[in-house]
């Protein structure tokens, strides 16, 4: 059974005149981890708050574990858990005082579901007589988690939880997710950050409102249709320059310290030729290879063709 | 019902975490207790009065020693000359003047008739007048002293008593006026803040995705303020009777429930205002702004309502804190039971009914 479908929700803000979210199908399995990925503004949060019964979409139909958005709204609102984008915990309550506040609102205690949170709230437990403001980002996340797992939610939606988190944390916090996941529970999570796809067993690209892909981080990589090439230069910015001029060259982007290109033929160029091409058009400390695409190549190319009009 | 309880404690703790709320709570009402007590009096005290006596006789000094031991005035007999008080007047030094012409005291026993002249500062008509009345009567008593058989056949003495307010104590008029705009502006100011301050900090939608039911949000955020405020109320009292000497006559428990009214009045108000707000910044300004002012003019213990043009007394009927200005005079100064306030009280319960009703109306269950 899917525990999260969206059937062609559209939402708009300011009476009809934003598009938040364009005509968007989805659909997550039961106990999946399921990743939305895309920048900021391209929707994620609008379709969290659909999902979780704070915003009424304008057209479509939404469902939690078979519950309408709509109708059976205090269903899923017993039954999910949600942790906010911005962190939405009280700030002058104490970490055990927040912890217990959300057991008890949700009709539990700490101890019923204590199994569920332990590795995340022992890791807190030191800090527990400390106001949730006064917390590091990571710190806050982690108790943030554990309030929105303390009543043993069927489905855990979870938007944007690394943002403003550093990269330890990050990488401590999707480890967190997968043990998560191993209990059974359906995770629904949004970031901005491409390198965080790849931890998730499904994506969805998401731009503009509307979804460009839905599929495995391995098949969206697979899919990308051409070859990709990376090459850098001593100024990266004339390199940039130049390339764009050159008509062979379907599309280049700047990505770190490199120029990603691809060719309008697929056919393989000549690197060493391409590199002696460049170095006489005076460009100094040429370096061209071939590599691999990552998430963000297939987002950036799948919103280029969305852009142009392409299929 | 546990949630509730773990809810209305959580409010407490908000409260109670938070030096500014407290400090607005209860530092308000002392703060205005003491400025209306003692420094923004409209009562005539040691006014400080230029004398100059031409006469020099016996009558006028009698009189001038009258004026001496009574409370109202300072008497400042250095200027010598009418241009010297003129001068005094101009550069405000002077505010009031009594001047005994040569004289005085000779025509007051031969030809029965003298005259003083007495100068105010009429820039400031209040105390002009206060201070004609405080001579007129000390020169009226005197003038009684000098001549106890009466020589008129008929004489009216007006025997004056200020009713339910002996001494003229000035505390009476404004402490019930505080007490309502204190509590006008607590509970409305800080119960509108506390639920906006949950949307600001996005708690709110955190709340909206649990099982607790969204009406009882409100009415969590209602008792911590209803039971401060109370206490705030009950301060008022405590600083009005022990600071200010003001007796109160009627029923205390009477009092409490009457105030109770008026506060679940307000924090309807205040949630009103929360429902429509999304800034705590807006919310404070509406309560403030929207309340504060109406609550000073149309309350009727800064500016006699009596004296408003007709559309002005039609807005005063909708200002809650009339209704209780009213209703706290009866009961603390004048000691009425509750068959005289029941119109008010009732008038008081209807806008607690719609005021409530709309706040529940308009909570809203999602986002926007």
């Amino acid at each position: 059974m899917n525990a999260v479908v969206l059937d062609h929700i559209t939402k708009t803000y300011e009476a009809g005149k934003v598009l938040a979210v364009d005509d968007v199908s989805l659909e997550v399995a039961a106990g999946e981890l399921f990743g939305l990925i895309g920048p900021d503004g391209a929707g994620k949060t609008s379709i969290f708050r659909i999902l979780t019964t704070l915003l009424l979409p304008d057209k479509g139909a939404a469902s939690v574990n078979g519950r309408d958005c709509v109708k059976d709204y205090k269903a899923i609102r017993r039954s999910v858990g949600y942790m906010p984008g911005r962190f939405s915990l009280y700030q002058d309550l104490t970490v055990a005082e927040n912890l217990h506040f959300f057991a008890t609102l949700f009709g539990t205690t700490i101890e019923a579901n204590y199994d569920l949170i332990r590795d995340i709230y022992e890791q807190i437990k030191p800090f527990s007589d400390r106001r949730a403001g006064k917390l590091s980002g990571g710190m806050k996340q982690k108790l943030a988690l554990c309030c929105a797992l303390v009543h043993k939610p069927e489905v855990l939606f979870l938007d944007e939880p690394t943002t403003g988190v550093d990269a330890v944390s990050r990488k401590e916090f999707w480890e967190m997710l997968r043990t998560l996941k191993q209990q059974g529970i359906t995770i629904v999570v949004s970031t901005p950050y491409m390198d965080e796809a790849v931890l998730c067993e499904r994506i969805a690209l998401i731009q503009g409102g509307k979804i460009m892909s839905v599929d495995t981080p391995a098949n969206v990589i697979a899919t990308f249709p051409v070859k990709l090439y990376a090459v850098k230069a001593a100024n990266i910015y004339r390199l940039l320059t130049s390339l764009r001029e050159d008509t062979a060259i379907d599309s280049c982007y700047a990505f770190g310290e490199y120029v990603h290109v691809t060719f309008r033929d697929d056919a393989e160029p000549d690197l060493q030729q391409w590199q002696q091409k460049l170095t006489a058009q005076g460009h100094e400390q040429v370096e061209a290879k071939k590599i691999s695409p990552s998430i963000e190549d297939s987002f950036i190319r799948l919103m280029n063709e969305k852009q142009n009009g392409q299929p | 019902m546990k949630q509730l309880l773990v809810f209305i404690r959580k409010e407490f703790f908000h409260v109670f975490r938070d030096r500014r709320t407290l400090l607005i709570m209860f530092g308000l009402p002392v703060v205005q207790i003491v400025l209306f007590g003692f420094a923004l009096t409209s009562e005539v005290k040691n006014i400080t009065l230029t004398v100059i006596d031409q006469a020099r006789d016996v009558n006028s000094t009698q009189i001038i020693n009258k004026i001496k031991s009574s409370s109202y005035f300072i008497v400042d007999e250095s200027a010598i000359n009418y241009d010297a008080v003129s001068t005094a007047f101009k550069k405000g030094t002077a505010k009031c003047a009594l001047i005994f012409p040569a004289g005085f005291g000779n025509d007051l026993q031969h030809a029965g008739q003298a005259q003083v002249q007495i100068l105010t500062d009429g820039s400031d008509p209040n105390m002009a007048k206060t201070v004609v009345n405080y001579l007129t009567s000390i020169l009226t008593a005197y003038q009684q002293e000098i001549s106890p058989g009466a020589q008129l056949p008929y004489r009216i003495i007006p025997e004056q008593r200020m009713l339910y307010n002996e001494e003229g104590n000035g505390s009476l008029n404004f402490i019930p006026g505080v007490m309502a705009l204190v509590l006008m502006l607590v509970c409305t100011a800080l119960t509108s803040v506390a639920v906006v301050r949950e949307k600001e900090l996005g708690t709110m939608e955190i709340l909206l995705v649990s099982p607790f039911k969204p009406l009882l949000v409100l009415l969590a955020k209602a008792v911590p303020y209803l039971v401060l405020s109370l206490a705030n109320f009950t301060l008022i009292l405590v600083l009005a009777v022990f600071v200010l000497h003001v007796e109160v006559k009627g029923s205390i428990l009477l009092l409490f429930l009457v105030s109770t009214l008026f506060i679940i009045a307000c924090l309807s108000i205040g949630l009103m205002i929360s429902n429509t707000t999304n800034s705590q910044q807006t919310a404070l300004l509406l309560s403030m702004m929207g309340m504060m002012i109406p609550t000073l003019i149309f309350t009727g213990f800064m500016f006699p309502l009596e004296n408003m043009p007709w559309i002005f007394q039609m807005i005063s009927y909708v200002v809650p804190a009339r209704w209780y200005f009213l209703i706290i005079k009866a009961v603390m100064l004048k000691g009425l039971g509750f068959s005289y306030i029941w119109k008010e009280t009732a008038v008081l319960l209807g806008m607690t009914v719609v005021a409530l009703s709309v706040a529940l109306k308009n909570f809203k269950i999602r986002l926007s």
